[in-house]
């Protein structure tokens, strides 16, 4: 096991070093980078003091130095002009376009959208298993064509049109701007109960209309892994012993019907930060994936490396966190010999 | 006390299909007396699986009762009989009949046992939902039960998973599931099918003793007559949902009256059996294989296939998280000829090696040492050296038909592309050569050829494994490698696709080895015999000589592992009972092979040779 979780580490470092420098690299190979192009316009109307400053930046960041030592200095692995400052020092560098630190940039975003996405997924299991079993079970019943009915509609549905829709209504309707993750008067305040309790109200509308094409999708996946789970004969077994038919369920066929969305949780962690991208720009969700989006057009290299970095960590550790799960559920991944 | 315990009155059930309901049980009447075994005889499709399931009320949706009484009449219940069939069969009080008063045992053991969960955990599972015990309380029963039903190591097996398992086992956890709770009537839906013979005797000796225990009666669903003649008391003979014969069965065995059964009996493959004796399948199929061969030339005896000394070992990890390997060698020194024109039987229990022999010879793998010759008349030539063209020549010369028709047809292919696809790859033909091809094939193996254009499914079993003998025919191969052909087969059909085997190797001229656990079966085709046990062949020997006077003690255990559909030759249970034959070292000398000791193949007789240990620890013995 120790042994297993020591080759499992190395290989995470080995692919973590080969995602970045494919990162930093693809982010580089447009020409130029945010501050040449900002100095290139700020020469054009004459403005030399700023120019002063970002030729200074230019300096301080290394942005002069070869690509492939910008990259070394990127993860700390390259004395730059300040010595060893980078990702490994737990430097995340500079944000040119908002000209503060990464830190501070994607701050609270960064835990918003793991909040918002967490809750989504949550949302999502907990609406689309019910109604998958209940269609599995009532293979061809009215509910079930209702529940399939309802989930195709979820899944053509595009998402941020349904946001448009929404916002639209409820602002109607109720006279409520579900804009934001809170009330605008509760930005840049500390945390405290009614900002919580304005946040939770603001979830509601963006966790359905982000989740909702994810609960179509896993409603139907679900419905298809239980029926071929149900047809099995160790699920007969378990009827003929006596057992009622929802434990006989929940015990047999369901546990062996959630090994597919066990090994899903690796991809579901990088989805959470760029699935929502157009919805949070919908509804102005202070998440990271507007920040990204304008990270990447800009060419704000330190910001956008440090999002994508991080989705890069999510991967990697959503997919041991699955494969040590499976192991931990089913005995033949644990035990059989390969 | 001589009211019976269950008794099923006019009981008919109906299932929904796509045409319109289907009446699989029709107006059935039968009896099961206390403390007796009944068995229910007849082909897949006369309805005795749903009879068991409508017994237990485990019948599949589309399915249902539409008539008559299932009457349960409990010892431990003084109220009058209970009447299953008009319950709901979801029900509390059915929920207690089934599992805790009638149990269920199933045919496949592999997967009738959730692999997620311990065997202790599912066998614990049906004793708590109808008693009111502790965990402690319901493990230490089946500590009991467990060690009753022969688990080597009862406690061990409360955290031992299925997969870990095997077959033979397996079917044992599934025997302490329904017996934890002591009920009243066991249905096993044919327990031992898919077993070993030597495991299915010992499967059946534990059901014997196991009713002999605790009185209780058992409802055995089988095709095998053999397994009837040894188990039943009483024989039902079931043919399209209806009762063809009933009563005891010394009765029915000896004055079989209805054609049916008559016609069953006779299609079951016997040892001893005259030479150039056929068996009589219920439905004859007739062959055209006269169609589209090549003559078959008269040349001097050859051998076709060569095997000198092949191994093959496999390196196991035995777990996931751990890195300790274990080396098995499937198959140690094995060497088989067969001769052109004849049959080759290579018999032994799941696990022995016999299909890696066999895939070794179609070069799906590769052999560690040793060579595989063939020769098509033009000279011998090691297989595992054949390159480019001759290469190509081979994979026409030998093909392959395959155990489960369910599963080695593509069931998007119509029959015409199945048919034609060997052609396709090999590009013999034009399109229209091949549809006509295609049309031989069908006639060859007594198909309408009106069947092109239909998929697999619409297919009976027997009528798939002729489909799949029709495309193993396509490129005109020399050697057929049959891989239990017909083990999954009903007899009735199993005697056809025997037959059908036997006319197209005399119409073809073709060479078979044919892979089975069945000696009866093996008897009926082969011409030598080559029996294998943990890699190794230990008795090798014409057909008539080896089942005449067997030599080893492991081929003597097969033949008496093997149940005859005759009441007057019961099984041996006392001499299975030991269930150490297919341990080389616990063999009694001269044949015991200690660790290590591969042995060596003696001659006993012309053509008959025996694995004995190695001549010079014999001698230090």
């Amino acid at each position: 096991m120790i042994g297993y979780l020591l080759r499992r580490g190395g290989t995470m470092i080995v692919t973590l070093a080969i995602i970045s420098a494919l990162v930093f690299f693809i982010i580089k190979l447009p020409p130029g980078d945010f501050l040449t192009n900002q100095i290139s316009e700020l020469r054009a109307q004459g403005e030399s003091a700023s120019v002063a400053k970002a030729e200074f930046l230019i300096k301080q960041y290394g942005l002069d130095l070869p690509v492939w030592q910008q990259y070394l200095v990127w993860i700390g692995a390259w004395p730059g002009p300040n010595g060893f400052s980078g990702l490994l020092e737990g430097d995340w560098g500079w944000s040119f376009e908002f000209d503060r630190p990464v830190t501070e940039v994607v701050g609270d975003a960064l835990w918003l959208t793991l909040l918002i996405n967490l809750v989504v997924v949550v949302f999502v299991h907990l609406v689309s298993i019910p109604i998958a079993i209940y269609s599995a079970t009532r293979q061809y019943s009215v509910g079930d064509y209702v529940a399939t009915f309802i989930g195709y509609i979820g899944l053509a549905t595009p998402s941020f049109l349904l946001a448009l829709v929404l916002l639209y209504y409820t602002n109607r309707w109720f006279g409520v701007s579900i804009g934001g993750l809170y009330d605008a008067n509760y930005s840049g305040q500390p945390w405290s109960w009614p900002k919580i309790s304005s946040l939770m109200s603001h979830l509601v509308v963006p966790t359905i209309v982000i989740g909702l094409g994810g609960t179509a999708a896993m409603i139907r996946r679900m419905r298809a892994n239980l029926l071929d789970e149900l047809g099995k004969q160790y699920f007969v077994t378990a009827r003929a012993k006596g057992m009622t038919p929802v434990r006989a369920l929940l015990k047999y066929p369901f546990r062996m019907s959630l090994n597919p969305f066990i090994a899903d949780i690796g991809n579901l962690l990088p989805h959470l930060i760029s699935g929502s991208v157009l919805v949070s720009l919908v509804l102005s969700l202070p998440t990271v994936g507007p920040i990204l989006l304008s990270a990447l057009k800009s060419q704000d290299q330190f910001l956008a490396g440090f999002i994508l970095m991080f989705v890069a960590v999510l991967t990697v550790v959503g997919m041991l966190v699955s494969d040590l799960l499976l192991a931990w559920l089913d005995p033949r991944i644990r035990l059989s010999a390969r | 006390m001589n009211v019976p315990l269950l008794t099923v009155r006019d009981l008919s059930v109906e299932i929904a299909t796509d045409t319109g309901t289907f009446r699989a049980v029709d107006g059935l009447n039968f009896t099961i007396p206390r403390g007796k075994t009944v068995a229910v005889v007849g082909e897949s499709g006369s309805g005795k699986s749903v009879t068991a399931q409508a017994i237990m009320r485990i019948l599949p949706k589309v399915a249902r009762i539409s008539s008559g009484s299932i009457l349960f009449d409990d010892p431990a219940d003084r109220h009058p009989p209970l009447d299953v069939a008009a319950l709901d069969g979801t029900s509390e009080r059915m929920r207690q009949v089934r599992g805790g008063r009638i149990a269920m045992i199933f045919q496949e053991p592999m997967t009738s046992l959730s692999p997620l969960h311990t065997v202790g955990d599912q066998v614990t599972e049906a004793l708590k939902i109808h008693a009111k015990v502790d965990d402690a309380a319901a493990q230490a029963r089946a500590v009991e039960v467990f060690e009753r039903v022969g688990f080597p190591d009862p406690k061990r097996a409360l955290v031992t998973y299925p997969f870990e398992l095997s077959g033979g086992l397996r079917q044992r956890a599934m025997i302490a599931m329904a017996l934890i709770t002591r009920p009243a009537l066991l249905v096993a839906d044919e327990p031992t099918t898919a077993l070993d013979v030597t495991t299915q005797a010992q499967i059946l000796d534990l059901i014997r003793e196991l009713q002999a225990d605790t009185g209780m009666s058992v409802l055995l669903i089988t095709h095998d007559l053999g397994v009837v003649a040894n188990m039943a008391d009483e024989v039902v003979v079931m043919y399209r949902g209806q009762v063809m014969e009933s009563g005891e069965r010394d009765e029915i065995f000896r004055r079989p009256r209805h054609a049916y059964l008559k016609a069953l009996i006779q299609a079951v493959p016997r040892f001893a059996m005259e030479p150039g004796e056929r068996l009589t399948p219920l439905r004859a199929v007739k062959t055209h294989a006269t169609v589209g061969t090549r003559p078959a030339t008269v040349s001097p005896p050859r051998n076709v296939l060569d095997v000198r000394s092949i191994t093959k070992s496999y390196t196991l990890r035995s777990g996931w998280f751990s890195g300790k390997l274990r080396e098995i060698r499937a198959v140690d020194d094995v060497s088989l000829s067969l001769r052109c024109g004849q049959t080759l039987g290579l018999v032994g229990e799941s696990g022995c090696g016999k299909t890696t022999v066999s895939k070794m010879i179609s070069r799906a793998i590769k052999p560690d040492s040793g060579q595989i010759h063939f020769d098509d008349g033009s000279g011998p030539r090691d297989v595992h050296r054949l390159d480019g063209s001759a290469l190509t020549a081979y994979r026409r010369a030998v093909q392959f038909v395959f155990q489960d028709p369910f599963s080695s047809l593509n069931p998007r292919m119509t029959v015409y592309e199945i048919l034609t696809e060997p052609l396709r790859i090999h590009n013999i033909g034009t399109s229209d050569e091949r549809f006509a091809r295609a049309k031989d094939l069908l006639d060859m193996v007594g198909l309408d050829r009106r069947s092109l254009r239909r998929y697999p499914h619409s297919f009976s079993g027997g009528q798939r494994q002729r489909l799949g003998i029709a495309r193993a025919l396509a490129l005109e191969p020399q050697v057929l490698l049959c891989d239990e052909p017909v083990s999954a087969l009903d007899v009735s059909v199993q005697a056809q696709v025997l037959n059908l085997l036997k006319d197209l190797q005399s119409a073809l001229g073709l060479s078979y080895l044919f892979v089975s656990h069945n000696l009866a079966v093996v008897d009926y085709v082969a011409d030598t015999i080559a029996v294998m046990c943990r890699g190794h062949i230990v008795e090798q020997a014409s057909a008539a000589a080896l089942f005449r006077n067997p030599a080893h003690p492991y081929t003597s255990a097969l033949l008496a592992a093997v149940p005859y559909p005759d009441p007057e030759r019961p099984l041996d249970f006392g001499k299975l009972r030991s269930g150490r034959f297919s341990n080389p070292a616990a063999w009694p000398e001269p044949y015991r092979l200690a660790e290590g000791d591969p042995g060596v193949m003696t001659d006993i007789a012309p053509d008959h040779r025996v694995r004995m240990m190695s001549t010079d620890l014999a001698r230090a013995a």
